[in-house]
C-alpha cells in the first residue's frame, strides 16, 4: 500500500472519495426513511380496517351511513323500484352493470366519498347523490352519471356475516 | 462609553458596517411611490403573524377532540385571546393583500427584469410557502370549512402519477384528514413561518445585491438615490400607520370578515357543507382548478397559475426600459390580467352552475392567454415603439440602459 504513492497517482484517491460521498449520500437518504415512514397511518389508524354493520334496523327505502377507516359507507336498502332503474343502465362516465357492484340487489354498500376531491355526496330525492362541492351527480348504483368525478363511487370489500349482518373491510 | 463598547464589539461582529451597508449608507432611489412600500408592510405582517401565533399556540390544542373547543376557550376564558386569534386571523388575509400588491406592482413597473430575476423568483418561492402555511393553518380551528378545505386540496395529490393514492394517505396519516392529520398540520404551521423567515432573509440579500427598482424602471445615477435610513424608514413608518389603521378597524370592528360562519361548525367527516369556498386569496386559483373537467388537468392547470409568475423575465422579451408606464400595450394587458383575476376570483365564491362553469374556462382561457401572448406581444409591441420613434427622453435612456447598467455593477462590485 505503501508503495502506490497516492500524491503521484491521485486516481486511486479519487476514487475513494467518490466511493465515500456515494456511500455516505446513500446512508443519508436511507437515513431519512424512518421520518417519511412516521408520517404513513400509524397501528390504531391501521386498526380500524374492518367495521361490521348490522342491517336490521335499515327499512326498504332507507340508507344508514357508517364510519370505516375515517370516511363514510352508504349501506343503502334499495326498493324494487330502485333496483330495477339501477340494472336498466349500465350508467355513462365509468359503465359497470349494476351486479358487479352489489352482493344482494336490495343492499348498496358504496363509500360517500366523492371520486372527484372527496367531498361527501348528499342524497338526492330520485335515489341517486349529488356532491355539493362540485356538483357531480350519482345514479342509485353510486355510479357516476355526471362530472366532474371521474369514477364511480367506490365499492367496499365486505361480506354477509349473517343474514343482517356484513363486515365492511374484510373480503 | 457607548463609542467604547461599540468599537468592542465592531472589532468582533460588523455591526456598524452592517448599519451603514443596509440602512444609513444604503443608496434608495429618490422617487419611490408608496406602493415600494408594501416589501416592508409583509415582512412586518410577517412578524406580527409569528407573535400572536407564538402567543396564540400556548392556549390552542392541537387534538381532534379539542381543537374546536380550544379555540372558542382562546376567544372566551384567555386575557385578550380574542384579540390575538382576531389579529391572528385577520393578519393571514392581510398578508396576501401585502403580497398581492406588492407582485402586482412588480409586474406593472417590470421590477422582475434583469438583474432582478433571482430577486424575483425568491418571492416566488415565499408566495408557495405563504400559501401552504396559510392552508395548514386554516385546519387548526377544526370547523367545518376547515376539514372539508384540506380534504379536498390533500385530495389534490391524488393526481400524483402511479402512487397517488398513497400519497394522499401519507399526507393525511389516516384514511381521511383525521387527528393525525391535523397534529402535523399544526407542527408545520409552525414551522413554516420559520423558514419563510430565513427565506425573507435571502430575498433581502438578493434585493440588497441588485437594489431597488422605481417607478420609472430604468437604472438611476447615483445622485438619484439617497440613504434608506432615514428617509425611506420615515416614508415606511407613515404607510405602516395608515396600514395598521385600516387592518385593526377589521380586527375590531368587522372580525369576522374573513370567517366564514360554516367555519363555526365543529369538523364532521360524515356531512360535507352544502356549499364549500376556500378562502378568498385561493380563490382565482381554485376557479382554474374548477375548470377544467378532469382531475389532473385541473391540478395542472391550478399549480401552472401559481408558477407561471416565475417565467415573466423570460416572456417579456420587450427592451424598451421602465414600467407599464411608457408602454401602452403592456398597460393594457396588465388590467385586463388583474380584471381576469377578479372575474376569476367571483367565479371561484359561487356554486357550479353553466354560467359560471362557462364563465371560469373563459377567464382561465384569458388568464394563461395573456401570459403565453406575451413574448410575442413584447417584441412587436418594443419594434413598433421605435418604428414610431420613442420620445426623446426614453430614446435617451435606451441608448443609455446598457453602459449605465454596468456602471452599477461596477459600482457595487466595489
Amino acid at each position: 500500500m505503501s508503495d502506490s504513492d497516492s500524491v503521484d497517482d491521485p486516481g486511486r484517491r479519487n476514487f475513494l472519495g467518490k466511493v465515500t460521498t456515494v456511500a455516505g449520500v446513500s446512508g443519508a437518504a436511507v437515513a431519512c426513511w424512518p421520518f417519511v415512514s412516521s408520517m404513513n397511518p400509524s397501528e390504531d389508524v391501521l386498526a380500524k380496517a374492518t367495521v361490521e354493520v348490522d342491517l336490521a334496523g335499515v327499512p326498504p327505502g332507507g340508507i344508514k351511513t357508517v364510519p370505516w377507516q375515517g370516511k363514510p359507507v352508504f349501506i343503502v336498502h334499495r326498493t324494487p323500484a330502485e333496483i330495477a332503474n339501477a340494472e336498466a343502465s349500465n350508467g355513462s362516465i365509468d359503465p359497470q352493470p349494476d351486479a358487479k357492484r352489489v352482493q344482494r340487489p336490495e343492499w348498496l354498500v358504496v363509500v360517500g366519498v366523492c371520486t372527484h376531491l372527496g367531498c361527501v355526496p348528499n342524497r338526492d330525492a330520485d335515489g341517486g347523490w349529488l356532491c355539493p362541492c362540485h356538483g357531480s351527480m350519482y345514479d342509485a348504483s353510486g355510479r357516476v352519471i355526471r362530472g366532474p368525478a371521474p369514477k364511480n363511487l367506490e365499492v367496499p370489500a365486505y361480506v354477509f356475516a349473517g343474514p343482517d349482518k356484513i363486515i365492511i373491510g374484510k373480503a | 462609553m457607548t463609542n467604547r463598547v461599540l468599537a468592542w464589539v465592531d472589532q468582533r461582529f460588523p455591526l456598524t458596517f452592517f448599519i451603514k451597508h443596509e440602512l444609513t449608507d444604503y443608496p434608495t432611489p429618490r422617487n419611490l411611490s408608496y406602493w415600494w412600500n408594501f416589501g416592508f408592510l409583509a415582512g412586518f405582517v410577517l412578524v406580527l403573524q409569528l407573535v400572536t401565533g407564538i402567543f396564540l399556540a400556548m392556549h390552542y390544542k392541537a387534538d381532534a377532540g379539542m381543537a374546536f373547543d380550544s379555540i372558542q376557550h382562546i376567544m372566551r376564558e384567555v386575557n385578550y385571546g380574542w384579540l390575538l386569534r382576531y389579529m391572528h386571523a385577520t393578519g393571514a388575509s392581510a398578508f396576501f393583500v401585502v403580497v398581492y400588491v406588492h407582485m402586482a406592482r412588480t409586474l406593472y413597473y417590470g421590477s422582475y427584469r434583469s438583474p432582478r430575476e433571482l430577486l424575483w423568483w425568491t418571492g416566488q418561492v415565499l408566495l408557495l410557502l405563504l400559501m401552504a402555511t396559510s392552508f395548514m393553518g386554516y385546519l387548526l380551528p377544526w370547523g367545518q370549512m376547515s376539514y372539508w378545505g384540506a380534504a379536498v386540496i390533500t385530495n389534490l395529490f391524488r393526481a400524483t402519477p402511479f402512487i397517488g393514492e398513497q400519497v394522499v394517505i401519507w399526507l393525511r396519516g389516516d384514511y381521511g384528514v383525521g387527528d393525525p392529520t391535523l397534529t402535523r398540520f399544526f407542527a408545520l404551521h409552525y414551522l413554516f413561518p420559520f423558514i419563510i423567515f430565513g427565506a425573507v432573509m435571502i430575498h433581502l440579500v438578493a434585493l440588497h445585491t441588485v437594489r431597488s427598482s422605481n417607478p420609472s424602471g430604468i437604472s438611476l445615477a447615483d445622485k438619484d438615490n439617497i440613504p434608506f435610513h432615514p428617509y425611506f424608514t420615515v416614508k415606511d413608518f407613515f404607510g405602516l400607520g395608515v396600514y395598521l389603521f385600516i387592518f385593526f378597524v377589521f380586527v375590531f370592528f368587522f372580525p369576522n370578515t374573513f370567517i366564514e360562519p360554516a367555519n363555526n361548525i365543529p369538523a364532521n367527516p360524515m356531512q360535507t357543507p352544502a356549499h364549500i369556498v376556500p378562502e378568498w386569496y385561493f380563490l382565482p386559483f381554485y376557479a382554474i382548478l374548477r375548470s377544467v373537467p378532469d382531475l389532473v388537468g385541473g391540478v395542472v392547470a391550478m399549480g401552472l397559475s401559481v408558477m407561471i409568475f416565475a417565467a415573466m423575465p423570460f416572456m417579456d422579451r420587450s427592451k424598451i426600459p421602465g414600467g407599464a408606464h411608457y408602454r401602452p400595450v403592456y398597460r393594457a394587458m396588465f388590467y385586463l390580467f388583474i380584471l381576469d383575476i377578479l372575474v376569476l376570483g367571483y367565479v371561484g365564491s359561487q356554486p357550479v352552475t353553466d354560467t359560471i362553469v362557462w364563465l371560469g374556462r373563459g377567464a382561465t382561457f384569458v388568464y394563461f392567454a395573456t401570459f403565453l401572448l406575451l413574448p410575442f406581444v413584447s417584441k412587436a409591441e418594443e419594434k413598433r415603439m421605435r418604428a414610431r420613434g420613442l420620445p426623446p427622453a426614453l430614446q435617451a435612456l435606451f441608448d443609455h440602459r446598457e453602459p449605465r447598467a454596468n456602471r452599477q455593477h461596477e459600482g457595487s462590485a466595489k
